[in-house]
């Protein structure tokens, strides 16, 4: 990848596309727009971009139907979703089937092109709502039946580290003042966030397990 | 910012005496008289204990009722008793709230008034002018001003309100009432004990010149006052007990508007809520959800709604809509687990509440974000802005109070406040309350 990324928008709104496209200005080259999983789905077969910024809700289903399409082929593809709802079920399912970025549609412009510039890196975007949900999923819940009795603890627990660093992204921090807040640097917390990342897509909690069977995903 | 109600203090501060009660009175509505804010004097008839003319000096200059109540009564003293015609003339000149004119000023365009009265004075006057002529001894002396007290009691009953009138009316009842009603069997043995006392002390009193003890005249004096208990006592009573249901009915009054302005306060910032968030019908469910709730606990189970039935996400939940709604500043609330509300919880809640409009108020940061996290032994919630900060070493008077009520509410319940702030780095306010045993717990999400 040299200079801005290349970017694919995948949203059902033209006016949500334009407006995006016209904002981010020359932040991004924006190289593709498609408004359902069909149309997106081969567009971004054709074209291969950077980062894709998908939808959640889009009309011919979810957009994790289009992440788990495109992903086999060209896993070189990275995915951003974006979404006006803030429902755990929407997030965690397109996060599952493997996006590697979650922010909400109120986001400001140079937050969004910062996002599109770290997920391109390959790094990991939660918003402080998806720091939040994380939380709560792998929140510990001894005595409770929700967790399976042969959960991986190297996959089913968030380390006292990956909680701070949730935590104050759940607060608003940036990248950059969690890593003064918490004396590391920005490429550890950057780390610590895609481990987090990992967990999340792989891990067999119930909590995780359930939102993503809510939405026809396994 | 413009300060209206010193606009028209300023603006209205000769009005009273240019032409107030004398002459022409003011007539502008009266709910136009703000409390301690100026406007045109007026008794105020709601809150009175004789004629409301310490009542409408107090809301009229804003002091306390009883603080003119007491100068009042001591420059009456101090002047020996010249206070109190002064009184009665302000009670006659002075308008009550929502008349248009003073008992004075009615009485002087009350033609058939005046004209009764004067034929009251004659027929008086000539009834004395006859006493006089049988009675040598008759105490013509004090008796003839009466003529004129006679006159201008009629005029001032002619034109007093009902409401006034019926005080009057239970001032004067021994005098005039007690022949009118048809006393039962019990009052006459009463009152011709209390005769029988009256006339014997007097006389008693009368014949104790100079020959008898000196005991004499104070049993005379025991024989009177007793006599006076008797005759008066049950109306003292009833004066009394008309007070207490007169306080009781006003104290109704009063409860009543409280509620009307509460249901109609909390009931009118939802619907506004309700058309800001008309777009996501998820919202306004939950919204007219909880306004149901709360108007329902309150209303039927006078429970107070901030502890109601609440789990700590919806007091967080609450928190946001309010400051949103309020101080138009985006709060971004994230809310980890969730627990029942008890009263700890509550202090804590009610402490982020303070951090977060505190935020919205002072530090111009342009969102303001919430964290709350339930842990299993503990409660920790954060209020955090990007906005001016402030130096902690050099910390303004202002700012020491939410330090105080904020730091007080936690630390009474076993809980902990941090603050934490820089110039122009923003404010983060850390709220850490231990989870008593018994709240139940929904900790790792919905399930």
């Amino acid at each position: 990848m040299s200079g801005v990324p290349r970017v694919v928008l995948v949203d059902d709104h033209g006016l949500f596309r334009s407006g995006v496209r016209a904002e981010l200005g020359r932040q991004v080259e924006v190289v593709g727009e498609a408004d359902d999983v069909q149309p997106a789905i081969d567009l971004i077969a054709s074209v291969v971009p950077d980062v894709v910024l998908l939808d959640v809700h889009l009309p011919g289903g979810g957009g994790q139907a289009v992440v788990q399409a495109i992903r086999a082929a060209h896993p070189s593809v990275r995915f951003l979703a974006l979404s006006a709802s803030d429902a755990p079920e929407d997030v965690i399912a397109v996060i599952r089937a493997g996006a590697r970025g979650y922010v909400t549609k109120t986001i400001s412009t140079p937050e969004l092109a910062d996002a599109i510039r770290r997920i391109a890196a390959g790094d990991a975007v939660f918003s402080h709502r998806l720091a939040g949900f994380v939380l709560d999923a792998f929140a510990s819940s001894e005595g409770s039946a929700d967790v399976k009795p042969s959960f991986d603890p190297e996959l089913d627990q968030l380390t006292s580290r990956e909680r701070e660093v949730l935590r104050l992204i759940a607060q608003g921090y940036t990248y950059k003042e969690i890593a003064r807040e918490l004396y590391i640097s920005v490429k550890t917390v950057e780390s610590h966030v895609s481990s987090v990342l990992r967990k999340l897509q792989l891990s067999s909690r119930h909590q995780l397990t359930r939102w993503a069977a809510e939405r026809r995903l396994t | 910012m413009e300060d209206p109600a010193r606009w028209e203090r300023d603006h209205d501060s000769f009005g009273p005496w240019h032409r107030g009660p004398f002459g022409h009175p003011h007539r502008g509505p009266f709910w136009l008289r703000h409390r301690g804010s100026g406007g045109p004097l007026r008794r105020d008839t709601a809150d009175r204990l004789a004629g409301g003319v310490a009542a409408g000096v107090a809301a009229w200059r804003g002091f306390s009722v009883n603080t003119v109540r007491i100068v009042f009564v001591l420059a009456a003293v101090v002047t020996g008793g010249f206070g109190v015609p002064l009184y009665v003339a302000a009670w006659l000149l002075i308008p009550a709230a929502g008349e248009d004119g003073s008992i004075a000023s009615r009485a002087r365009s009350d033609s058939a008034g005046i004209g009764l009265a004067a034929a009251l004075a004659t027929l008086f006057a000539f009834v004395l002018f006859v006493a006089g002529v049988f009675n040598e001894g008759w105490p013509s002396g004090w008796a003839w001003p009466q003529v004129f007290t006679v006159a201008g009691l009629t005029l001032i009953w002619r034109n007093a309100s009902a409401e006034e009138q019926a005080t009057l009316r239970r001032l004067a009842e021994p005098v005039s009432g007690a022949g009118v009603v048809r006393p039962g069997r019990r009052s006459a043995i009463r009152l011709t004990i209390a005769g029988v006392l009256v006339f014997g002390g007097a006389g008693w009193l009368a014949s104790a010149h100079q020959s008898l003890a000196l005991l004499r005249p104070l049993g005379g004096v025991l024989l009177v006052i007793a006599g006076l208990v008797l005759l008066l006592g049950p109306w003292w009573l009833r004066i009394a007990r008309d007070l207490v249901l007169e306080r009781q009915a006003r104290v109704r009054a009063e409860e009543r508007a409280d509620i009307a302005a509460r249901v109609h306060d909390s009931v009118l910032q939802t619907l506004a809520l309700i058309q800001r968030r008309a777009d996501d019908p998820q919202k306004v469910i939950q919204l007219a959800r909880l306004q149901e709730r709360e108007l329902r606990s309150w209303l039927f189970e006078g429970r107070d709604p901030a502890d109601v039935d609440m789990t700590l996400a919806a007091g967080v939940r609450q928190i946001q809509q309010d400051v949103e709604s309020r101080y138009g500043v985006p709060v971004e609330a994230v809310t980890v687990g969730d627990c029942e509300l008890d009263e700890s919880l509550n202090a804590l809640l009610a402490a982020a509440r303070e951090a977060t409009v505190n935020a919205a108020k002072w530090s111009g940061a342009s969102t303001i974000s919430l964290f709350a996290e339930v842990e299993p032994d503990s409660v920790s919630l954060v209020v955090r802005d990007r906005g001016k900060g402030f130096d902690p070493s050099a910390v303004p008077e202002d700012r020491k109070g939410l330090a105080e009520s904020v730091h007080g509410r936690m630390t009474r319940r076993g809980g902990t406040a941090v603050v934490t702030s820089a110039v122009g780095e923003g404010t983060k306010v850390s709220l850490k309350m231990p989870r008593s045993a018994v709240s139940g717990s929904r900790a790792g999400g919905p399930s």
